[in-house]
């Protein structure tokens, strides 16, 4: 095993590892989450139940997992990749068969103690399993279009298994992520230039199948984006969330509305509004000056993992932590295009603040990998 | 072993940092463009978002202005406000709903029809809102509900406003009703107050209250209140209030009201006692009546029907939407005329044979055998006719037209009351206008005994009698003040007239019922210092053929009641001073001597005497009928057991 071919001398151990954490960015993913747990306690109506605390919580077994997966070396998990990610689709066929339906789509197993979304935990594992190949393969082969299939075929499985759940926003992330991981991995540029001519064709031919048999997306979906390019269509119906989202927004002006003073969200105005559209009430409670906030620690995390990611020489953790910080920008840049309505109502939470088991304790484990890059980079 | 080496560093791996810093750019755009988007949002169009967000939560809910009451001139309440009850229905708070109404419908009465309008209402409706389950009921059912209310959940009473009438049919016809906006009202309103579209809110649909509308309307306050996005309530903002609508008070005295009222009864009349110095209408009564708090209630259709389908036409307001062919009593108009034109003088006469040729036709006097010759006294105290065809043809009809309107008639008076009727006062032109035909000699002959085209409302007789009385043009006064303003008098300017002429009228116009020959000498009044000048009609509705006159006129007691005579009787007293008017019509009555006169008389006393008259002030022959009459009418008068404010038996 390759761990074990480690040289204890040249990279922290025992309890040193946690000095060579990356602290910066743990500091950022709490106070992130700090914020999340004020917003959920206002949506709340000023209650700590039923969002709040539970989210801290899992914040804090999201901590514990992040430290576990930080001490463990990054080479142990380039080794489990492939693992994680057979696991991921395991678990997507386990969904598809047994899963619990939520909001028209089939996305959790009932795990008792929390509802696992295998797609999240598929994220990570994509960005592993690529990192993991490019790590694997010579590089002058990168640019062949045999060995370029492959990683394609890696990132259409998982994509069109969520996208059957059907799950939009997340097959967009996953297709989004892997093809940026491809980006990163130095695959030649035309590939990406030919894939974007195709997705072009793609998104026309799905607008084609619309009310034929082999209909693509579901009505819901295609309604959405109907809304998403003229909400005022239907501002009591399916623009009424993207309306009232942003006039919820836009009312916080420059320094909001003051804490749990957001009439929007108090009054029942937002939609989802502990979920998809936390971000909303943010803005609204406290304005431009506490959205910009937000969107600057967001930011901050970007660069941290950026910085880890070129100061490791490792091709792995570059790719893994490059990776995961790409799925993290995603992640927030969707939903915060949706909430402003610059994109459509897809349903991708905000990371670390929205309400949610699964996400959070996914992104902390897959944080928990950025660390380990950060712990165990070759010196 | 060894740590792991790093890969050698070749081609594509070189592209790595590159091509993280390309993506990592791409991503700080991005970035960049939510910051940029977030400003816009948040610091340019600010103000339009929280605009938005501010008419999301805030609804302006109206609150209905109290209406102003209504008030006779000594302050007797007419019209007023009183609390009516409702139950409601809470559907959130019900639970089972079927089981709650089923229940309620035990302790109190509901139709069908309300619980079916409940149900579909509750569909329709968010749940937390209240939905009426039956209107109007009984401070007994609401007992009976609110002891029960641990049985039934969700339901509640309510106290709302609703207008009320306390004296039931006396001022129908004066005052109106009330009843709740309707479409129809609504459509005929350009931009309507949006307090009308408060649901059941009740505007006047006739009378008074319809013409004094806003005046008695007064302002809606607001309130503004927090809802959230299912439109509940959260809390009260803040709260302007209204302006409660203008009191009324009315010139009309409500106890002699009551007696006209009273006195009519039985009848299809009318009658109209008028203040002769300010033009005061005190009485204006149409009988027979109905009760308006039917109407306001929302009346069924078989009271509807019943009240339609009556001849005596309850609903009919005859004061002043009636006109009548004033019959004999047009004849102080024609009259005058004559004298102002200096056709005749007081002392010339006519010879009446009983009958006149007028073209080619024999006009008839009432008086079969004729009253041989007669002045212009005798001609008013007997009413003969020929004299007036005979000076009327020397007048022309245009004089006699402008001398009607002169006096009130054939013009429409400014009252706020439903319908009111300009009457008829026809001149050649009209003739040539409406009919499109010459105006023939004849016409003027049936004008000057008030029958033909001639038409006039019972309100106009009043008016005429006023000018006559007083010389002056009195305007007549149904509203004294608004909100304790006092209204402008109906005193009027002297008339264009001569005043010796207008004294030789009146001292014939004693005579009539003064004198033993004259034709109300009958309901003459005694008392020396409320002496009553009058005028008889008896206006035909039918033509009498030659051949019935050859056979002898039908007596009016063999007719069908509708092609009875209409009975009419003008007056006014005190003689010296004149103090009041009256007019009284008597729909298919008979003789105006017979069935209007004493009518006339009993109002006019009870006016005088500001109450029961005694009986000295009648002739000595018919103290013993009038003390049986006033002992009737007293009973009458007395406040009659009302059935429930809701009859749901």
């Amino acid at each position: 095993m390759s761990y074990l071919e480690y040289a204890v001398k040249s990279t922290p151990s025992g309890f040193r590892k946690f000095l060579y954490m990356n602290w910066p960015l743990t500091l950022l993913l709490i106070s992130v989450a700090s914020a999340g747990f004020l917003m959920l306690y206002s949506v709340a109506g000023g209650s700590w139940m039923p969002w709040a605390e539970p989210q801290m919580e899992r914040f804090g077994l999201g901590l514990a997992a992040m430290f576990i997966v930080a001490i463990v070396p990054i080479w142990f998990w380039r080794n489990m990749s492939v693992v994680a990610y057979l696991g991921s689709i395991g678990l997507l066929i386990v969904v598809e068969l047994f899963g619990t339906i939520g909001m028209g789509a089939q996305r959790w197993i009932d795990l008792g103690f929390m509802r696992l979304q295998p797609s999240e935990v598929m994220k990570v594992a994509l960005v592993m399993v690529l990192a993991a190949y490019y790590d694997w393969l010579p590089a002058h082969k990168t640019s062949r279009p045999l060995w370029v299939i492959f990683p394609v075929l890696l990132i259409l499985i998982p994509t069109f298994m969520v996208l059957k759940q059907p799950d939009l926003g997340t097959s967009i992330l996953l297709l989004a992520a892997g093809g940026g991981l491809m980006f990163l991995a130095g695959v030649h540029w035309a590939y990406f230039a030919a894939v974007i001519a195709a997705g072009v064709g793609l998104i026309a031919t799905v607008f084609n199948s619309r009310g034929t048999e082999w209909q693509l997306l579901k009505d819901y979906q295609f309604r959405r984006i109907d809304t998403f390019l003229d909400p005022s269509t239907d501002p009591l119906g399916a623009g009424y969330h993207i309306t009232q989202s942003k006039i919820a927004l836009g009312s916080g002006g420059w320094n909001g509305r003051g804490f749990m003073q957001g009439t929007q969200s108090r009054l029942n105005f937002l939609p989802e509004k502990h979920t998809d559209f936390i971000f909303t009430t943010l803005a609204e409670e406290f304005g431009f000056v506490g959205g910009i906030t937000l969107l600057i620690l967001y930011g901050l995390i970007l660069i941290f993992c950026m910085v880890t990611a070129l100061s490791t020489k490792d091709r792995f953790s570059s790719l893994v932590t490059l990776g995961i910080a790409l799925n993290f920008f995603l992640f927030f840049a969707v939903n915060m295009s949706m909430v402003m309505g610059l994109a459509p109502v897809v349903g991708v939470p905000l990371p670390m603040v929205s309400y949610g088991g699964s996400a959070m304790l996914v992104l902390m484990a897959a944080f928990g990998i950025v660390q380990s890059a950060h712990i165990h980079r070759p010196r | 072993m060894k740590q792991r080496k790093p890969k050698p560093q070749g081609l594509a791996y070189k592209r790595l940092p590159r091509r993280a810093l390309i993506l990592g750019g791409l991503q700080a755009a991005f970035v960049g463009g939510l910051a940029a988007r977030m400003r816009f949002m948040q610091v340019d169009q600010a103000d339009e978002y929280r605009l938005l967000a501010e008419e999301n939560r805030i609804n302006i809910r109206l609150i209905p202005p109290t209406r102003g009451r209504i008030y006779d001139r000594n302050g007797q309440i007419i019209g007023q406000n009183s609390p009516s009850y409702r139950i409601v229905i809470v559907r959130e708070d019900a639970g089972d709903i079927d089981k709650v109404i089923s229940k309620l419908s035990e302790l109190i009465p509901l139709t069908a029809d309300e619980i079916e309008r409940a149900k579909t209402e509750m569909r329709r409706s968010a749940p937390f809102l209240p939905v009426t389950l039956a209107d109007q009921v009984t401070w007994e059912d609401i007992s009976k509900v609110a002891v029960n209310a641990p049985a039934l959940p969700g339901v509640t009473p309510e106290v709302g406003s609703t207008r009320q009438y306390p004296r039931y049919e006396d001022f129908a016809h004066v005052v109106g009703y009330v009843g709740p906006v309707s479409d129809y009202d609504l459509s005929q309103i350009e931009d309507p107050e949006p307090v009308l579209r408060i649901p059941r809110f009740q505007i006047g649909k006739v009378g008074l209250e319809a013409k004094q509308e806003i005046s008695l309307r007064g302002k809606a306050g607001a309130k503004r209140v927090e809802v959230n996005a299912t439109g509940r309530v959260m809390r009260e903002l803040d709260r302007q209030e209204g302006l409660a609508g203008a009191d009324l008070q009315l010139s009309v005295d409500a106890d002699l009201q009551q007696y006209a009222q009273a006195r009519l009864a039985g009848e299809s009349a009318a009658a109209v006692v008028m203040d002769c110095e300010t033009g005061d209408i005190r009485a204006i009564s149409s009988a027979p009546s109905f009760d308006p708090n039917l109407f306001v209630r929302g009346i069924s259709v078989a009271d509807y029907r019943t009240l339609t389908n009556d001849k005596y036409r309850p609903l009919a307001n005859k004061t002043v939407q009636g006109t009548y062919p004033p019959g004999s009593t047009f004849k102080m108009v024609t009259a005058m005329a004559a004298l102002e034109a200096g056709v005749i003088s007081p002392s010339n006469t006519v010879y009446c044979p009983g009958h006149m040729k007028v073209g080619s036709r024999r006009f008839h006097c009432w008086k079969r055998g004729g009253h041989g010759s007669v002045d212009l006294e005798t001609s008013l105290k007997r009413s003969c006719d020929v004299f007036y065809y005979d000076v009327a043809i020397r007048v022309g009809i245009d004089k006699i037209s402008e001398m009607a309107n002169t006096f009130g008639l054939g013009i429409k008076h400014d009252i706020p009351m439903s319908a009111v009727a300009a009457g008829l006062a026809p001149n050649q032109e009209w003739k040539q206008r409406i009919h499109g035909q010459d105006w023939l000699v004849g016409d003027t002959a049936n004008a000057s005994i008030g029958q033909g085209f001639m038409l006039a409302s019972p309100l106009q007789l009043a008016v005429m009698t006023a000018r006559l009385a007083t010389g002056r043009a009195v305007k007549p006064r149904l509203v004294r003040s608004v909100d304790g303003i006092e209204q402008p008098s109906g005193a009027g300017e002297p008339l264009a007239v001569n005043r010796n002429n207008l004294e030789q009228v009146r001292k014939a116009m004693f005579s009539v019922s003064n004198n033993r020959r004259g034709t109300a000498y009958r309901s003459r009044i005694i008392a020396d210092e409320f002496r009553m000048a009058g005028k008889t009609g008896t206006s035909q509705v039918r033509n009498i053929t030659k051949a019935e006159r050859a056979a002898g006129v039908i007596r009016n007691e063999d007719l069908p009641w509708e092609r009875r005579d209409h009975a009419l009787f003008v007056s006014f007293a005190p003689y010296d001073n004149p103090k009041y008017a009256v007019a009284v019509v008597v729909e298919h009555g008979g003789g105006g001597s017979k069935a209007a006169a004493p009518v006339a008389r009993d109002i006019m006393l009870q006016a005088l005497y500001n109450g029961t008259p005694p009986l000295e002030a009648y002739p000595a022959g018919d103290r013993e009928r009038i003390k049986e009459q006033q002992k009737r009418l007293e009973g009458d008068r007395r406040p009659k057991a009302r059935p429930d404010e809701k009859d749901r038996a």
